[in-house]
């Protein structure tokens, strides 16, 4: 399968499988590909060539069996809408009709927000919480309609180590709870290290997908992007270089994609 | 006061003006918080100013201005709404705006006996509103309140969160489109009060305002009508104390009141973003 993103090929002839019920970390550095892959398994972009299946079938927008995430953006600022309102509107988005809330879709938000532990959470207006308390109401949203597999967008962004290990693990115990696929998106691969069942790699346009000891390593990586790549592994942490330059890692964390976030100073 | 506004009441201008920006003050506060909301005001904005060469083109050749403003103003909704969200968007919607002013200028060189309306269309006339034109805003406003409570909610997702309402199936392209078609109708109905120049006063200031003081969306929508509505109607009461254009005393208040709002956000305590 080969996907581009406005005319420019990302990834080409790239082939891989996610094992259901497995937590699959998808890294690579910025622009390497991620979130057009997560689109593409949405249906929003088709790929250039090849094909893809989703639960065993071609992917089809709008369906409900996949639960996403997509990166944070931030939201108007002069809207102090609670994240129930939220997550309630994210619930019947897709009718037409007056933004009434109905029985079905409160319910249905209450839900997806119980299982996120953020019912209290979530009667605060959404712009006044931390960055990791609305990572929590945009995953309830991803829940919502009881997905069969889950895509997360970056939710590591611009959260602090604490926070970022208790979304891992949240995002990890409803994976195996519910024994549905996890893909998850992060250009920092440390944090994911010890949670994920399996890595897929991309970089170089290309693709390499299989647990961390067998993909992260110099071997893999030099052939995925062509060019000799160092990984160097330090008191549990591991780091990609090329040309003596880290591409993975916490280098990118303030400069990624111009995707703008606020939890910065 | 109450002496005055039964006085005021006597005139039938005056009647129609008050009906009028009731009309008008519902429609424009209720479209104007979904294109606060969307930040999309610049191309509000502009759907005014396309308006111009509609009016005085239609008059030029013998049409009702309202029906060329109505046509002119759709066809340009239209024509943003495919744009969608382009990085060069609001560089093409500024030319536009601009080329309209300029095509609305060169009509009225040809059609000079129009040029004494020019003014009314430029910045409204609300106090010659004759009782067709009141059916005329009425009818438009239907249509414009009828259409955004139809997309109001697939809307509000793909304002406030466009990546996830698309993969839940939210045709982005086709609710924005229909979105600008209703602003283009509303602001066909606001500008037979402000004008074109102006139409931001109604369709921008009390929604905005609205905003800010309330967090849900259903009063933010019924605070932005109620602003609306009461600024028209005070502008109406001044102007006709004052003698100044009611216009004028539109912008003067929805700018006060926006202001007045914001100051404590811009000088006072930071709210945590």
């Amino acid at each position: 399968m080969s996907l581009a993103y406005g005319g420019r090929p990302v990834l080409s002839d790239v082939s891989f499988a996610v094992p259901q019920g497995k937590f699959v970390g998808i890294l690579g550095p910025n622009g390497a590909g991620k979130t057009t892959l997560l689109r593409a398994v949405l249906g929003l972009v088709q790929p250039a060539a090849g094909r893809i299946d989703v639960l065993g079938q071609a992917p089809r927008r709008g369906s409900p069996a996949i639960g996403y995430m997509p990166q944070v953006r931030r939201l108007p600022a002069d809207i102090a809408l609670s994240g129930f309102d939220l997550v309630t509107g994210a619930a019947g988005g897709h009718r037409w009709g007056w933004p009434m809330a109905s029985r079905t879709e409160r319910d249905a938000a209450a839900h997806a927000l119980e299982q996120v532990g953020a019912t209290d959470l979530a009667r605060r207006p959404i712009n006044e919480l931390s960055g990791g308390e609305r990572q929590r109401i945009l995953i309830a949203e991803a829940l919502l309609g009881d997905p069969k597999l889950l895509l997360l967008d970056e939710p590591l962004i611009s959260l602090d180590a604490g926070n970022q290990r208790a979304i891992i693990e949240l995002v990890h115990r409803i994976g195996e709870e519910r024994g549905i696929a996890v893909l998850f998106c992060s250009h920092e691969l440390n944090p994911l290290l010890h949670a994920v069942d399996e890595v897929l790699y991309l970089g170089g346009g290309h693709a390499a997908i299989g647990p961390v000891d067998e993909v992260i390593t110099a071997e893999t990586l030099t052939k995925l992007y062509g060019s000799p790549i160092t990984v160097l592994r330090a008191n549990g942490r591991i780091f990609v270089l090329a040309d003596d330059v880290e591409i993975e890692g916490d280098a990118h964390s303030h400069g990624h994609n111009g995707h703008d976030h606020h939890d910065h100073p | 006061m109450g002496m005055t506004i039964t006085t005021i009441l006597d005139y039938d201008f005056m009647r129609n003006a008050f009906l009028a920006t009731l009309i008008v003050g519902i429609v424009a506060g209720a479209v104007g918080y979904f294109l606060v909301l969307r930040g999309e005001t610049f191309a509000g904005h502009a759907l005014a100013h396309v308006g111009f060469p509609g009016a005085t083109g239609a008059a030029l050749i013998g049409l009702s201005p309202i029906a060329g403003l109505s046509l002119f103003t759709v066809l340009a909704g239209i024509g943003i709404g495919v744009l969608g969200s382009k990085a060069n968007r609001d560089v093409a919607i500024g030319i536009v705006l601009t080329l309209s002013l300029g095509l609305g200028l060169l009509f009225l060189h040809f059609y000079t006996a129009y040029a004494s309306q020019a003014t009314n269309v430029l910045f409204g006339n609300v106090l010659g509103i004759s009782v067709q034109t009141l059916w005329v805003l009425a009818a438009l406003g239907i249509v414009s309140l009828v259409a955004l409570g139809l997309i109001a909610r697939p809307l509000l997702f793909a304002s406030l969160q466009p990546e996830l309402a698309e993969a839940r199936g939210v045709p982005l392209g086709r609710v924005s489109t229909l979105f600008m078609v209703v602003v283009a109708l509303s602001t066909v109905d606001a500008m037979q009060i402000v004008g074109v120049l102006l139409v931001f006063a109604l369709m921008v200031a009390p929604a905005a305002t609205a905003m800010r003081i309330t967090r849900r969306v259903s009063t933010g929508v019924i605070a932005s009508i109620v602003l609306a509505v009461a600024i028209a109607w005070i502008s109406l009461v001044l102007a006709y104390l004052t003698d100044w254009p009611t216009s004028f005393w539109i912008t003067a208040l929805g700018g006060l009141g926006y202001f007045a709002v914001s100051l404590p956000a811009w000088f006072g305590a930071r709210r945590p973003t």
